[in-house]
């Protein structure tokens, strides 16, 4: 069995150590055991040698791993390049950004622009939101009456989004069929089609 | 189209007019925006940064606005290049750090250009002359929207667009204006000015951004925080502060004038000295009495047909452009001071010496003597 560190010398040093309830292993040989200190077993610490130094810490705070689902980028990362992996590691460390966000700018909620693909969906889901808040609102106090007519409402709306987004996807797959076939048709026809420009008015 | 060809224009930020031009060099507002689903550029692989920079690129290349346009991967532009396009303000430092997988594009007038995977997978900017972050603004937003046909770009509900950084999250706007600031810097009232621009969440930076040295008595003044608010809120705020800055530097040389005349003569008249007669600068020095050379425009001393070569010079002088005319291998630092010498002496003997008469003082001179010998030991 080889060294686990210098991977070329066989391995006459065996550690076995239990952390948090798991165990791990290492093998090492003569001289590596001697260069990490593994002789005086207060100054040392498995996961810093395995995950590197440091590690050991990081892993203590978080057992999980706390890393995003999506691309895989750790909070380790995060201390470290003050960037993030991908958009979904917002949601993933959303914990622990919102304080640093409140901190960093003059609000915790976008109020700015939004994609035009989003926006109609964007106010329909506000719509909604405080449909379903006057809903609540309206049962509590036993006004049942406007509460159906509430009620109601929210199904149009839902109702609506779901036909939108048929749509939505039924257009995707048109344009996408009709560039397959147009795509060789098109590029002959730009040249001789010269669109004739809007003429100002007098 | 070459970039050789682009680069032997000035840009129109520069040539250009604009509101307020003397004091506010120009504007500029850049976007950050990253692809939906893709790993930022930090963080991806080589195959996928180069995946986001081949779609990214065509819908850039095909926008109206980019027609007459130039467009490189970084990895075949040079070092010289690359300091080139740092110089003018059309790609940060960082990008031009940046290899394979990346990309820069702009158009032929340099007023928008966009990087492709520097820390977003999109950075857009628009760059005006003088003070017109509105029309700034307006300009990039619209490339923005037509931008948003071809990508679906990523946005979170609550944050916005959302950027590797989180100080970039929300709106992905920076908003920024370059000033010229002499008057605030010799009356020592710049650094009271940015500690109270600081305050109240707006930054004041050196030339080149983040972490740089106000060289030449310029100074950049932005937003900080890109969430919570709209952009036109932040862009309105900005506004305001700039043109608070623009009045106290107004201020600043009026008092100047008034109060010390002899040191503010004595200080163009040496720059003017020197610039001329140099045979050896670097370009810290030469920015630094170019400054002062500008204000003399802005004062009358000099012609103000003379306003152009001298903001000119501000650009001409950095170490890239003054070898990019060249065809040998990198100058070192005391050959390129020579040549950076030789340069100002050609462009500044088209120029008169300074008007004395010209400048327009309330007090007589013998009243500020004893203002002038305090300073005389200034650099």
């Amino acid at each position: 069995m080889f060294c686990d560190v210098c991977k070329s010398k066989e391995a006459t040093v065996f550690l076995t150590q239990i952390v948090d309830g798991k165990m791990q292993k290492v093998n090492l040989c003569e001289s590596c055991s001697k260069e990490k200190g593994v002789n005086d077993p207060t100054g040392f610490a498995l996961a810093d040698l395995l995950l590197g130094l440091g590690a050991a810490q990081e892993i203590d705070k978080n057992p999980a791993g706390n890393r995003c689902p999506v691309c895989g980028f750790s909070q380790a990362d995060f201390k470290k390049t003050g960037r993030l992996g991908c958009s979904a590691c917002y949601d993933a460390f959303a914990e622990g950004l919102s304080g640093m966000l409140k901190n960093m700018h003059r609000g915790s909620v976008h109020t700015g622009k939004v994609p035009a693909k989003l926006r109609a969906g964007r106010l329909r889901s506000k719509e909604l939101v405080e449909l379903q808040a006057s809903l609540q609102k309206a049962v509590e106090e036993e006004h049942f009456e406007e509460a159906a007519s509430i009620r109601d409402k929210i199904r149009t709306l839902e109702e609506e989004v779901r036909a939108e987004e048929a749509e939505l996807i039924a257009i995707k797959e048109r344009t996408s069929e009709v560039n397959r076939i147009a795509a060789p048709v098109a590029s002959e026809a730009s040249q001789d089609l010269s669109v004739p420009k809007p003429r100002k008015q007098p | 189209m070459k970039l050789s060809r682009i680069i032997a224009n000035t840009g129109e930020w520069l040539s250009g007019a604009g509101p307020h031009d003397q004091i506010v060099v120009s504007s500029r507002v850049r976007l950050a925006r990253n692809l939906k689903g893709k790993p930022f550029p930090g963080w991806a692989k080589k195959v996928e940064r180069v995946a986001v920079l081949e779609e990214v690129r065509a819908a850039v290349e095909q926008l109206p606005e980019m027609e007459e346009s130039f467009s490189e991967k970084l990895e075949d532009l040079s070092a010289l290049e690359k300091q080139v396009l740092v110089e003018r303000h059309l790609i940060s430092r960082e990008h031009a750090a940046k290899g394979a997988g990346s990309a820069v594009v702009m158009n032929t007038s340099q007023t928008l250009s966009f990087m492709i995977n520097e820390e977003d997978h999109l950075r857009m900017q628009a760059i005006r002359a003088g003070l017109q972050l509105d029309e700034v603004y307006a300009m990039i937003n619209q490339t923005d929207s037509e931008l948003e046909d071809a990508l679906d770009f990523a946005f979170h509900n609550d944050l916005g667009y959302l950027t590797a950084c989180p100080t970039n999250v929300g709106t992905g706007m920076r908003a920024s204006a370059m000033m010229h600031l002499p008057g605030l810097v010799m009356s020592e009232q710049v650094n009271k000015i940015i500690n109270s621009v600081n305050k109240i969440g707006l930054a004041v930076r050196g030339l080149h951004g983040e972490g740089t040295e106000a060289m030449g008595n310029l100074f950049q003044v932005s937003n900080q925080t890109t969430l919570g608010e709209t952009e036109e809120e932040i862009i309105g705020r900005l506004n305001k502060v700039i043109f608070q800055i623009l009045e106290h530097e107004q201020n600043a040389r009026q008092i100047l004038l008034q109060q010390r005349a002899e040191t503010l003569l004595d200080q163009i008249g040496r720059a003017y000295g020197i610039l001329c007669h140099a045979h050896s600068i670097t370009s810290k020095e030469a920015l630094n009495l170019l400054s002062f050379i500008k204000m003399g425009v802005d004062l009358g001393l000099f012609p103000s047909n003379n306003r152009l070569h001298v903001d000119e010079l501000f650009i001409e002088t950095q170490p890239a452009h003054l070898q990019k005319g060249l065809q040998v291998a990198k100058l070192g630092a005391e050959e390129r001071d020579s040549l950076r010498a030789a340069l100002i002496r050609t462009k500044l003997k088209q120029m008169p010496e300074p008007e004395i008469g010209k400048i327009p003082t309330n007090g007589s001179p013998t009243t500020s003597t004893s203002s002038t010998s305090e300073t005389s030991e200034e650099s």
